[in-house]
């Protein structure tokens, strides 16, 4: 309401007070769908609606339309909104509707994604902490509590089921994620030193000495921080290590100016606007809301289509590291792969692939997908702990 | 009674650029809103086209200004002429001090770049800031300041304020995201590319002998191309080359003549990957549906 009273003031207004809040819920359901709207825009939205042309729909839409919307996701969004609004048509459920929670069902507080679904009858190889690793819960903590990560780094993923040690994994990946961002901007800082003499601005500080330049002025190399493109699987056969890795990829995001966040599985979903949410909890909440399987397998070479077709260009940049999280198994064609993956090589620097059953015994690269993957991946890794997490960094430092 | 946007439809129809309806709605809110207008949308659809249009249907300048990577103000918007600066201070050797440099940050060593010489216009003229994703944020931010004031402070000269206000468009390939705030400063308007019937009379006013017929067969064959999954969709000035090529060829209809169909194609394909895949079957296939 308040964007429209501050303008109401103005003498040549003569809009009702009816149609006046009318629009400022319009733009309240608008903002809530994720339109960035100020106040400038609602004042000239009245003086839109307020002019000779407002009465007909096929005039005050697109003219609204080209007012509010900022980006080609909005522009797709409006007219339904729009139409929902003042022309009472019904929504697609998809969209948010205005005031609705955010919030995920109760039932999801405290469960990350992965540990969800039909997971939770594996859970028989749980032998590794018994009742012992509860005891540091009381006494000597802090030395303890060290070891403790030195253990935690080592076990396998989805050997850690304990919720506990689990929420302890996911705030060590967090972490981890945040100091090697750290660490790889401040060595890349270190490591470009090249020098080039600037002509123009030297003549110019010249000036200061009559013509003779005195000072040289320098050119330095502009910096392009390194961006990390995460895409990770979340089918149903990576449901043990997804849930860790969304955690990790918070971390990343939630520190870097440049990184991407994509999960799939059967489709391609963008999920950084998710993952920028700073509340851990709250972030994991929104994102494994996104992140739900329709079930039907893993679509790899469809999602990286989509990926190359709506999101390369904009997403990736000379020093870009796409990194892949998944075990491979895709339900479509291997040739359809191979040729995302084809496509996906040309436009970045280096693709990094993480598996996690590289960390099992007697692991092969067998499966289809990932046979057809490989000649394209520059970096195959394993990443089933913390220690693996670990290792990326000084090979992404060398990017 | 003529609805405003109409009026800008028809102006634009007069030089040769057929709008669609939002696209007109658009431009007539940027006029009386005076706000930028941000044109995003795939390579070739003519989104630069859109400002040489504008500027004229009113008559008046275009600047333009290409954004890239490490684009400054120096090259954006002004810059001291420092060689004449130099000589003018050699010839002056042994003067007053102060007096000579009055003289060199004077209007006559000023060299004006697109963003100053748009707000010196005696008639507004149209400001064309193109591919402004290729620029970095921070010249994003200086933009959005330039673009909400209207006025420049040049250190040693003073404030320079906008004589006229330039009719400003912006235009993006969406190889970075924009900030929010240049986003909502601007109107949006995202083209698309135009469906058969707009091609097709754009084809007609861009050239003026050809046959209705076989204008209207090209715009369906480039449409049904653009289907294809093409890793570089023809955009509207490759059809206006094909049209060109047709029409000076002598074909009247495309399906008399489908080697020749096939062989002037690559006015539409630019890369090899694409031509690999629009193969002569799948020319004749899409002939087959060319009404």
């Amino acid at each position: 309401m308040s964007a429209v009273r501050a303008v109401s003031n103005s003498p040549e207004f003569t809009l009702g007070e009816y149609a006046r809040a009318k629009l400022s819920f319009f733009v309240k359901t608008l903002r809530d769908n994720d339109f960035v709207i100020g106040l400038a825009e609602t004042s000239d939205a009245l003086n839109i609606m307020s002019g000779p042309n407002a009465g007909r729909v096929t005039t005050l839409r697109p003219a609204l339309r080209a007012l509010f919307c900022s980006r080609q996701s909005d522009w797709q969004k409006f007219d339904e909104i729009f139409d929902a609004y003042w022309l009472a048509r019904g929504m697609k459920s998809a969209t948010r509707i205005s005031g609705a929670p955010q919030k995920a069902p109760a039932g999801l507080q405290n469960t990350p994604s992965g540990k969800r679904g039909p997971a939770d009858n594996q859970n028989t190889d749980n032998v590794e902490r018994g009742e012992g690793s509860e005891v540091s819960e009381t006494g000597q903590s802090k030395r303890e509590g060290a070891s403790q990560t030195e253990l935690l780094a080592q076990t396998d993923f989805r050997h850690i089921t304990d919720p506990k040690e689990l929420a302890k994994a996911h705030a060590i990946a967090e972490r981890l994620a945040k100091t090697m961002r750290a660490r790889l901007t401040r060595r890349m800082r270190a490591r470009r030193t090249g020098q080039r003499l600037d002509l123009r601005r030297t003549i110019h500080k010249s000036i200061a000495t009559g013509g003779t330049p005195l000072t040289l002025v320098h050119r330095k190399r502009k910096d392009k921080p390194l961006r990390l493109v995460m895409l990770l699987d979340a089918s149903g056969s990576m449901s043990l290590y997804s849930a860790i890795f969304l955690r990790f990829m918070h971390g990343v995001l939630d520190s870097f100016r440049e990184a991407e966040a994509f999960v799939f599985h059967t489709r391609l979903i963008h999920i950084s606007p998710a993952l920028r949410e700073k509340n851990a909890q709250r972030a994991m909440e929104r994102m494994s809301i996104m992140a739900q399987g329709t079930g039907g397998g893993t679509r790899i070479g469809e999602s990286l289509a989509t990926f190359n077709k709506w999101h390369a260009k904009r997403v990736i940049h000379s020093r870009t590291c796409v990194m892949i999280v998944s075990d491979g198994y895709d339900t479509g064609p291997a040739t359809n792969l191979g040729d995302e993956m084809a496509a996906l090589r040309r436009r970045c620097r280096r693709i990094a692939w993480l598996n996690p059953m590289i960390g099992w015994q007697d692991y092969a690269p067998e499966a289809a997908g990932m046979k057809a993957a490989l000649p394209y991946v520059d970096l195959f890794a394993p990443a089933h702990n913390l220690a693996s997490l670990e290792a990326l960094e000084p090979y992404l430092a060398r990017i | 009674m003529r609805v405003p946007q109409e009026k800008v439809a028809i102006q634009l129809a007069g030089v040769g650029y057929i709008p669609d309806r939002d696209l007109s709605t658009a431009l007539w809110l940027m006029e009386s809103l005076s706000r930028p207008l941000l044109l995003e949308g795939e390579a070739g659809v003519g989104k630069t086209e859109v400002a040489r249009a504008l500027a004229l249907a009113h008559d008046t300048k275009l600047i333009r200004l290409q954004c890239y990577e490490g684009l400054d103000q120096s090259s954006a918007l002004y810059e001291w002429n420092y060689q004449r600066q130099l000589l003018a201070i050699k010839a002056r050797e042994g003067q007053d001090a102060s007096g000579v440099e009055e003289h060199i940050f004077s209007e006559a060593y000023l060299l004006e770049r697109p963003l100053l010489a748009a707000i010196r216009q005696p008639k507004a003229p149209v400001l064309l800031i193109d591919e402004v994703d290729r620029a970095d944020e921070e010249f994003e931010a200086f933009l959005l300041e330039l673009l909400s004031d209207f006025q420049v402070s040049i250190p040693e000269l003073g404030t320079i304020t906008a004589t006229t206000i330039p009719r400003v468009i912006l235009t993006s390939n969406g190889t970075r995201e924009l900030s929010d705030a240049l986003r909502r400063r601007c109107l949006y308007h995202y083209v698309d590319f135009p469906d058969v019937d707009r091609e097709a009379r754009i084809i007609l006013s861009r050239i003026p002998h050809i046959d209705t017929a076989l204008a209207l067969q090209i715009a369906s064959m480039v449409s049904m191309i653009r289907k294809e999954e093409l890793r570089k969709a023809p955009g509207v000035a490759e059809t206006l080359d094909w049209a060109a090529t047709l029409a000076g060829l002598n074909v009247k209809h495309l399906r008399d003549e489908p080697e020749l169909i096939h062989e002037t194609l690559m006015c539409l394909i630019k890369t090899a990957e694409d031509k690999s895949r629009m193969s002569r079957e799948v020319t004749d296939r899409l002939l087959g549906k060319v009404a």
